[in-house]
């Protein structure tokens, strides 16, 4: 063991080394199962798409369904609500993005943009957006706040008829999700 | 712990034991004759009570365990169950629900102690710093048992908490997707934090272990922020401070007795009693109370990124605190002027507390701005300046001395 050469010093240290590098890398590629176990299962991902018919909603009249365990407002509105959504400059708006899952990612905030299926199609009478305040996630009262449309009363942010945030502390316009129309008044979310 | 002294105790399987494991020198040593300064005043039992606290979760949420479901459907109704058909139920809920909010209480309390009397200076930086941890951790732990009993709150906490994650730019949405193991939160997330709510008190525990360990290297801090100098200025821990701390306990568990028997619900929310809905959000939601300043700092932004990251800062500048005061002199009774700032400092967090329970819009919004400033002007400015500034009260030349001026 005494003559130890410079030859045997590298050697052991090669193994050192790439022994502790199979460890550590090991370790690593062991603990993906761990983090990943958490991520959405199988049973989640294989989201059932929701069809809705908004023929019965009278105009002015809004419901909720379930999506993905999410709530879609459904809303067949007002022509007033058209019209002031309608008529707002974009320059105003605090997120001038569409939002709106059935269009390219930087669409403008238009109201023609917020109620456009994945097929272009759209009747801007109905609105279908997901029920889920993007601040920090609570569901928006309905027919509530300074345009009398969304309100979220847990942090007060303020939505306009078409869903843009308008104020508060919410980033972004409420999201639409992918949708299409399967006649004039079906639609199919998801 | 560095050295375990080896005593000749007289009993022989004791004898024996210790020698093998030396367990009693190693109790002898650091819960009987550890020399502890004789000057330490009430605050410094709330270490001893926040203890005694973790010991009550601990046995309360292993019985409750074994009443309790798990599940979005069941979850519910299995509290209801425990309220009204498991014997003494009510009590071990009540004794649980409480008692977390009065282990907060001692902390929050334990924690005030260190600040005013400089115990997180040198040479107690870690055991500040791992107290820091234990803070957050049993924040974590409250937030996901407070989501257990899946209450209209319960619910509405945990979405509005984990959505805190979805401000980080890029991977938020991912993040916040793998937190719930779904597009919402759901059943899978009632199961992992049921999980994560079991294992964090043991590791509070182990945590406390550290704590302890760090402490008993340097010894106690005292009121007058100086250091032992002779056997003069201790008394032994057993029997002087094991029964002024057990005094301080009974009193303190008087009164969250007083709560768990005669007002239970005193600091609850009553929608808690409506099982969650998805679609619903009451229309005022509000967390427990010790969380309510956090709250306040959160909502004070009026961005969302923003709002997230001073509300974590206000968390994390506590591990800086060692560094951004610059005296060094401990014990506030010898800076006249930082003892103003701190006691508006006190203030300014109990203030935080009452804006985060009001809506925030109006005069108390802007309270809450206000307060926020206060809050990290104390640690960024107040501090690191006072410490070049202040000149100094005398200090006497030992704790003995400062004892008998009193007297
Ligand atoms: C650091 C210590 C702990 C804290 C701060 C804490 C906090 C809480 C809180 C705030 C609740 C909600 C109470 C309610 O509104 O009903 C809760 C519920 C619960 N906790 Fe804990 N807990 C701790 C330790 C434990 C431990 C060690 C266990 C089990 C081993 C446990 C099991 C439970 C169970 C089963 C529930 C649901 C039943 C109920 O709501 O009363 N907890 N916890
Ligand atoms: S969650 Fe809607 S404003 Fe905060």
């Amino acid at each position: 063991m005494s003559s130890t050469t410079t030859q045997d010093v590298s050697r052991r240290d090669f193994l050192y080394i790439a022994t502790g590098t199979v460890g550590a890398v090991g370790t690593a590629l062991a603990a993906w199962p761990f983090i990943d176990q958490m991520n959405p299962d199988a049973s989640v991902l294989a989201l059932a798409s929701t069809e809705f018919d908004m023929a019965p909603l009278q105009e002015g009249q809004g419901v909720t369904v379930m999506w993905r365990g999410k709530p879609v407002f459904i809303r067949h509105r007002t022509k007033k609500e058209i019209e002031d959504a309608t008529k707002v400059p974009l320059a105003e708006l605090k997120d001038p993005i569409a939002r709106n899952a059935n269009l390219p990612p930087d669409a403008p905030a238009t109201d023609e943009n917020r109620v456009k299926d994945a097929n272009g199609k759209a009747n801007p009478k109905y609105l279908v957006q997901i029920g889920i305040c993007t601040h920090l996630g609570c569901v928006p009262l309905g027919e509530a706040g300074p345009f009398n449309a969304w309100f979220c009363p847990c942090h007060g942010s303020v939505y306009d008829t078409s869903g843009r945030i308008r104020s508060g502390p919410a980033p972004r316009n409420l999201d639409i999700p992918p949708f299409k129309y399967v006649s004039d008044t079906k639609i199919v979310i998801g | 712990m560095s050295s375990h002294a080896s005593y000749e105790f007289s009993n022989p399987v004791v004898r024996w034991i210790d020698s093998r494991l030396p367990v009693f020198s190693l109790m002898k040593a650091q819960a009987m004759d550890f020399p502890t300064p004789r000057n330490l005043n009430y605050w410094w039992t709330f270490g001893g009570i926040a203890a005694t606290m973790l010991v009550i979760q601990l046995i309360t949420g292993i019985v409750l365990v074994m009443h309790f479901t798990p599940h979005v459907d069941l979850a519910f109704d299995s509290v209801e169950k425990i309220m009204r058909d498991v014997n003494y139920g009510w009590l071990l809920r009540w004794l649980h629900a409480n008692g977390a909010a009065f282990f907060f209480l001692a902390v929050y309390i334990h924690i005030f102690r260190g600040l005013y009397y400089g115990s997180y200076k040198a040479p107690r930086e870690i055991l500040w710093m791992i107290g820091v941890i234990i803070l957050i951790a049993m924040m974590a732990t409250a937030f996901m048992g407070y989501v257990l009993p899946w209450g209209q709150m319960s619910y509405w906490a945990a979405v509005v908490i984990t959505n805190l994650f979805s401000a980080i730019p890029v991977v938020g949405e991912t993040i916040v997707q793998w937190l719930w193991g779904g597009f919402s939160v759901d059943n899978p997330t009632l199961q992992r934090f049921f999980s994560l709510h079991y294992l964090l008190p043991f590791v509070l525990a182990a945590l406390v272990f550290l704590h302890i360990w760090a402490l008993h290297v340097p010894g106690n801090n005292n009121p007058d922020g100086i250091d032992v100098k002779s056997e003069q200025d201790t008394l032994p821990f057993h029997p002087y401070y094991t029964m002024k701390d057990l005094f301080a306990i009974l009193v303190f568990l008087l009164v969250y007795l007083a709560f768990v028997f005669y007002s239970p619900w005193y600091m609850g929310h009553a929608i808690n009693f409506v099982k969650a809905n998805p679609l619903v959000t009451p229309a005022h939601i509000v967390p427990e109370w010790y969380f309510l300043p956090q709250y306040a700092m959160l909502r004070a932004v009026p961005d969302k990124l923003g709002g997230v990251i001073v509300m974590f800062a206000s968390l994390i500048i506590l591990f800086f605190l060692p560094w951004l005061d610059r005296s060094k002199v401990r014990s506030l009774r010898y800076r006249p002027v930082t003892r103003i700032f701190f006691w508006l400092f006190a203030i300014t967090c109990v203030v935080l507390g009452i804006a985060g329970a009001q809506p925030a819009e109006g005069v108390w919004l802007l309270v809450a701005r206000i307060a926020t400033i206060y809050y990290f002007a104390y640690f960024l400015v107040i501090l690191p300046l006072l410490g070049k500034l202040e000149k100094p009260k005398p200090m006497p030349a030992s704790i003995t001395e400062a004892v008998m001026q009193k007297h």
